[in-house]
Order: structure tokens, then sequence, then C-alpha cells
């Protein structure tokens, strides 16, 4: 009875618990309707059309902790992507790494003036990446020229998304290394635990010695990083690059951050829960055609599938301080 | 102090910009808008000067677009008229609404424009309409009350039946197909697909069976899923037909990179798709079709020059002669209004694919 009683406590306990409940749930559910969800191609399949938007999750976890948020990013992957199109197309650079090179580069470029403008600026952050957000994918357009760069131009670089190292893709391997780092560095670092301290309270943190503004600004140079890298990854992975690419994406980014539990007001997110919320995005996007949910009607399901989610977490998380609350009056 | 000196900074870059952003146009504009005043000015004096014929595409930043408009432009300027070229900056028609408005104000002859909404553009067109500026569409048509007549790339039913023909000689002539669209609600695709349904009901088509029509809504994540969907959900699967650009393209990787055996057949731009097509099974597309911009840009020139002449007015029976592309006439339309077909679309396989791709 009292085990019981404990294992119920860690489920109520963990936000991550309660999202890994959901996430199986729905994969039970998809499977029995379709049985080819589960098997390896399949999930590779997910994993890889969907990577892009679980790399920029990570970003968008340091951002939504400080309380911040960023809606440039989709437009700084069309740019570092574009400028990687372009580079093949007009045979500048052929090598692969000096490309991701390029495109890590000129994204951490981007994140830095965001950043600066935000952090040392005291810009609100919606309100400096907006205006970003229309700068990069301006800048996506310009230095497109109005030309596209498809899978002939793209030569040995698209290859790089076919390629396998031990068995495993190589973008679902570059995703899967983020997530290491981000986990290791957000959990046991210095510099993971100040981005905690600052979202969490800023005076305090101020007042203990950290500055806080470097602390904003590092956060948003790494948001930019990571769009920059999956410019390249994005175009690797569709053979093509296109100044309107991924438009509106930030904002499954944000909701996969929110589904995975990080408050938008700071200080709360983990690294898993950003992979589990965004894992739980990826398989929504995969499933609704898989399960024969009529074409029209699946933007509907998703969305209702998602508020689910979020509610169920917020309610864990009430029952969570509650509990919190309880052990401390005792 | 570090503020002031911050906000003069700011200030400078910002003016800096500014005068960056109008030098880089005016070198473009210049002529046209000295040429625009001159034209003014003979046109008060006698009505001896220059036409002008403006051409408004769906959106920036797109080659199929800016082919469209240099076919326009070269018509129009071998035929001795003045051409004005607008791009909006967004794919929307609050965008080329402004567009419009801007061209009214100029004062141009004639307005040709790919209308990015069927409705929304009324109020802005029958104003120019109104202050006698003959518009055309071309490429996406506005509402019949909106223009005098539509340039239309290819008749719909001369693009389902060459899609079905497709369908047909790809599978060999029987199994299960698949449509993967753009959005539910576009137009162009939903006439298309309608028409194919119309043409499958003929006994040749019997044998086809046609699955599933999923949307990829032209975004290249959710086409390649809804792509990789169709294969697990249809085994038997032939071939997919994909009458959108940026589905066929996803389909096209989705297919090729798999290695599998459903062929894929539709509407495609051939420069994105000259790494899918061939006919062995390394490629993933036999053949494919779209009609070719440049011409549609030079039809809809030829059209706006008769509108504006008077060898036209827009009504159906209506005839002329558009340069060497030979002799057209202004038809019944769909939708009430009446419409100029350029013919039925292009075949892009693997003998031509390789002079077109570097065309568009």
């Amino acid at each position: 009875m009292k085990d019981n009683k404990s294992i119920w406590k860690k489920i109520t306990g963990s936000r991550e618990a309660s999202l890994l409940i959901v996430l199986i749930i729905l994969c039970v559910v998809i499977s029995f309707r379709s049985p080819s969800f589960m098997t390896l191609k399949s999930i590779t399949d997910m994993l890889k059309n969907n990577a892009v938007i679980m790399i920029m999750t990570l970003g968008m976890l340091g951002v939504l902790l400080l309380g911040g948020i960023d809606i440039s990013i989709a437009s700084t992957l069309a740019f570092s992507g574009m400028t990687v199109g372009m580079l093949l197309k007009y045979n500048i650079v052929e090598n692969a790494f000096l490309l991701f090179l390029i495109a890590i580069g000129l994204g951490a470029l981007c994140g830095l003036v965001v950043g600066l403008v935000i952090a040392k600026g005291k810009v609100l952050p919606i309100i400096a990446t907006m205006g970003f957000m229309y700068i990069y994918r301006g800048l996506a357009y310009l230095i497109g020229n109005s030309q596209w760069a498809s899978a002939e131009n793209l030569g040995e670089f698209k290859n790089f998304a076919l390629g396998k190292v031990l068995g495993i893709n190589n973008v679902v391997l570059i995703m899967l290394l983020c997530y290491v780092i981000f986990f290791i560095v957000m959990k046991w670092t210095k510099i993971g635990r100040k981005v905690y301290a600052v979202g969490s309270n800023r005076e305090a943190a101020a007042i203990s010695g950290i500055n806080t503004s470097n602390v904003e600004l590092m956060v948003y140079t790494v948001m930019g990083t990571l769009a920059g890298l999956c410019g390249a990854l994005a175009v690797a992975v569709y053979s093509s690059a296109q100044p309107n690419m991924l438009y509106g994406k930030e904002m499954d980014v944000i909701a996969a951050c929110v589904i995975g539990g990080v408050s938008m007001t700071g200080g709360r997110g983990s690294v898993v829960g950003a992979f589990l919320g965004s894992l739980i995005l990826a398989i929504i996007a995969k499933a609704l055609p898989l399960v024969g949910i009529d074409s029209i009607a699946q933007n509907t399901v998703k969305g209702v599938i998602i508020l689910v989610v979020v509610i169920l977490n917020v309610v864990t998380q009430r029952v969570m301080d509650k509990n919190n609350l309880k052990g401390r009056e005792m | 102090m570090k503020k002031k000196v911050l906000s003069v900074l700011l200030c400078v870059a910002m003016v800096g910009t500014l005068a960056v952003g109008c030098g880089s146009k005016d070198e473009g504009s210049d002529s046209k808008a000295d040429a625009k005043t001159e034209d003014t000015q003979k046109d008060d004096a006698g009505d001896s000067g220059k036409k002008t014929y403006a051409i408004v595409t769906k959106a920036a930043g797109n080659p199929y677009n800016e082919k469209e408009a240099e076919g326009f432009q070269e018509v129009i300027e071998a035929e001795g008229g003045e051409c004005i070229v607008k791009h909006p900056e967004a794919a929307t028609a609050d965008a080329q609404v402004s567009v419009i408005q801007s061209l009214i104000s100029q004062g141009v002859d004639s307005i040709a424009i790919a209308a990015n909404d069927e409705n929304a553009l009324q109020a802005a067109l029958e104003e120019a309409m109104d202050a006698g500026i003959k518009v055309s569409c071309l490429d996406s048509k506005a509402n019949a009350d909106s223009r005098q007549t539509f340039v239309n790339q290819a008749g719909v039913t001369e693009i389902g039946q060459a899609l079905m023909d497709a369908v047909l000689d790809i599978t060999g002539g029987e199994g299960q197909w698949a449509i993967l669209s753009a959005t539910s609600q576009a137009a162009n695709q939903n006439a298309w697909i309608d028409s194919m349904k119309e043409i499958m009901k003929d006994d040749k088509y019997s044998k086809l069976e046609l699955v599933e029509v999923a949307y990829g809504d032209d975004e290249p994540q959710k086409s390649t899923d809804q792509t990789q969907a169709l294969l697990s959900k249809y085994p038997d699967l032939k071939v997919i037909c994909a009458p959108t650009t940026v589905g066929i393209n996803a389909a096209a990787k989705v297919l090729q990179d798999e290695k599998s055996s459903v062929k894929l057949t539709g509407l495609g731009l051939p420069s994105e798709m000259a790494e899918y097509i061939g006919d062995d099974d390394a490629h993933s597309c036999p053949y494919m079709y779209l009609w070719n911009p440049i011409d549609v840009g030079r039809l809809g020139a030829y059209t706006s020059i008769a509108l504006v002449d008077g060898t036209i007015t827009g009504a159906a029976g209506d005839q002329f002669t558009a340069g060497d592309m030979g002799d057209y006439e202004v038809v019944e339309a769909d939708d009430g209004g009446t419409e100029v077909i350029l013919g039925a679309p292009f075949k892009f396989d693997p003998d031509n694919i390789g002079e077109w791709k570097d065309v568009y």
C-alpha cells in the first residue's frame, strides 16, 4: 500500500513522468491503429523529419528559462540555409564540414546581435525578435536573389542526411548529441545552473554576483547558433533551399517547449521535458495522417491534443505544488 | 553619456540604411520614373506617348514569378511599351492591394495580376477599372467582377487529362494511386483534382483506384510526413500524383531516398525536379508537367496590349494575335467571367529536362 502510494506520488510529483505517460498512451493508441508506426524505420523517419524543430527546442528552452522569447529563429534558419544553398549553387564552397561551420557561425552571429539588443539594449525580447524575424527573413530573400537551390545544385551535401554512423542516421545523431550536451550542461555545469538562477529570480542572481545580462546574451547566441546549424540540416534533409523555408515554425518550437512543461515566465523547465515535448509534437505530426484522420481535420486535432497535454501538465504542476506545500506544513 | 552615444549611433545607422535602401532602388526605378513623367507630358500634348503596362506577381523571391515577369517585360518592351514589374513582399492579398493602389495613382494603362486571393482584391481592382485601367489576371485569377479577362496557364480539363493519362501510363493501366495536394483550400489544386475525378469515370480508367487525397500544405516537412504515411498505409500503391511544386519535390525526395517502387508524377518546377526525373529505377519521377511561365507572361503581355489598344474588350468571342505565339480567342470561363487559355501543359521528361532545368 505504501509502495503504491509512493509510485503514485512519484508520477504526480514529476511533470516529466506525466509527459512520459502521455507519450506511451499516444504510441499505444497509434500502433494499435497503424502497426507500421512502431518500426525502426518509421521512428527514424519521424526523428529525421522533426530533427530541426527538436534541436531548436533546446535553444528555446534556454530563452524561455530566462522568461524571454525568440520568434526570429525560423528566419535565422532560413538565412543560414539560403546561404548554404547559394554557396553550393554557385560552387563557392563544396565541403560539407565547412558549410556546416559557416551555417553555425552565421547563426551565432545572428543570435549574438539579437542578444546584444535584448541584453545590452534592454529591448523587450518579443519586440526585438519580431524585428529580427523580418530582418533575417529579408536577408534570406536578398541572398537568394529570387533563386532557389534545388537537389541538383546540392551535390554531395544532400547525402549527409542519408548517411549513417553506427546505424543511426547522421541528422538524428546530431540531434541526440545536442540533447546529451545540453542535458549535461544544464544539469551539472555552473553555466547551466546560472541560467536557472537568473530565470527564477533575476535580482537575487544579480546580488549573488551573476552577470545577468551576460547570461542573457549567451542564451540568445546559443539559440542563434542552433538555428544556424538547423539551417544547414534543413537544406540537407529536404534537398532544397528556399527563402520561405520553415515559415512560421517558431510557433511549433515554442509549442514543443510548452508541452514539455517549460514555463513561459521563466525559471521552470528541463532538457528532458523539452525532449519529451518535441517528441510528442513530432509523433502527433507523424501519426495524424497514419491513423486515417481526415486531412482537413488534422490541424484541429493537433491543436486539441496540444491543449490537452498542456492542461494535464498544469494540473500535475498544481498537485506537485500542493504536495510540496503539505510537506512544508507538516 | 553612454546611452546618448548609443542612440546617436543608432540614428546614424537607421538613416544610413534608409539612404542605402533608396540608393539601390533608385538605379532601377529612376529611369522608369523619369520615363513616366515624360509619358504624362506627352499624353497631355497629343496622346502619342508610350503606354505603360504593369505586371503584379504573387510575391518576391520565387523563380517562377520571376520568369513570368521576364516574359511579360520582354514582349512589352519589344512592342515599344513601358513595363512596370511589381513583386509584392509577401504572397498575400494585402500586399497586392497596396501595390495596385500605387499603380492606380501612377496612372498606368493596364495591370496584369497573378491574384493571391480570388475575392479580396475586388475593391482595389474595381477602383483600377473605374480609373480606366485595363485589368487582366494571369496564372491565378481574381473573381469575374474584378477582371476583364484571365490568361489561364492551362485549362483545368487539359491539366486533369494530362495527369490522368500520366497516372494510367505509369501504373500500367491498373492499380492503386494517391494524390498529394497543397492545402485543402487551394483553388487551383482542387479544380484539377475534381477534373481528374471526373475524367476517371471513363471506362479506360476503371481499373485505377484512387485511395486517398492527402494534403501537405505546401510545406516540405508536412508533405514528407504525408508521403511516408501514404507509403506505409498502402503497400500496393503504384503512383503518387502531386499537382503542386512543393509537394512533388518533397515526395520525390522521399521516394528516391527510400528506393521505393512507387513512382511519381504531377506538376513541378524543372530546376527543382531535375535530380529526380529519369526512366530507370534510381529516379522516382518518369515525367511530369508544368506550363511555361515565360509563355504565361508573354501571353499576358499580348493580352494587356490587346486590351489597351482596344482589339479586345475581354468579352467571349474576341480574337487577337499574340505575336509569334499565334492567334488566341477569349472564351467563357467556369466562374462566369472570360479567359484566354495558353494551351496544354508542357511535358518534362528525361530527354528535355537537361535543357529546361537551367531555364526555371
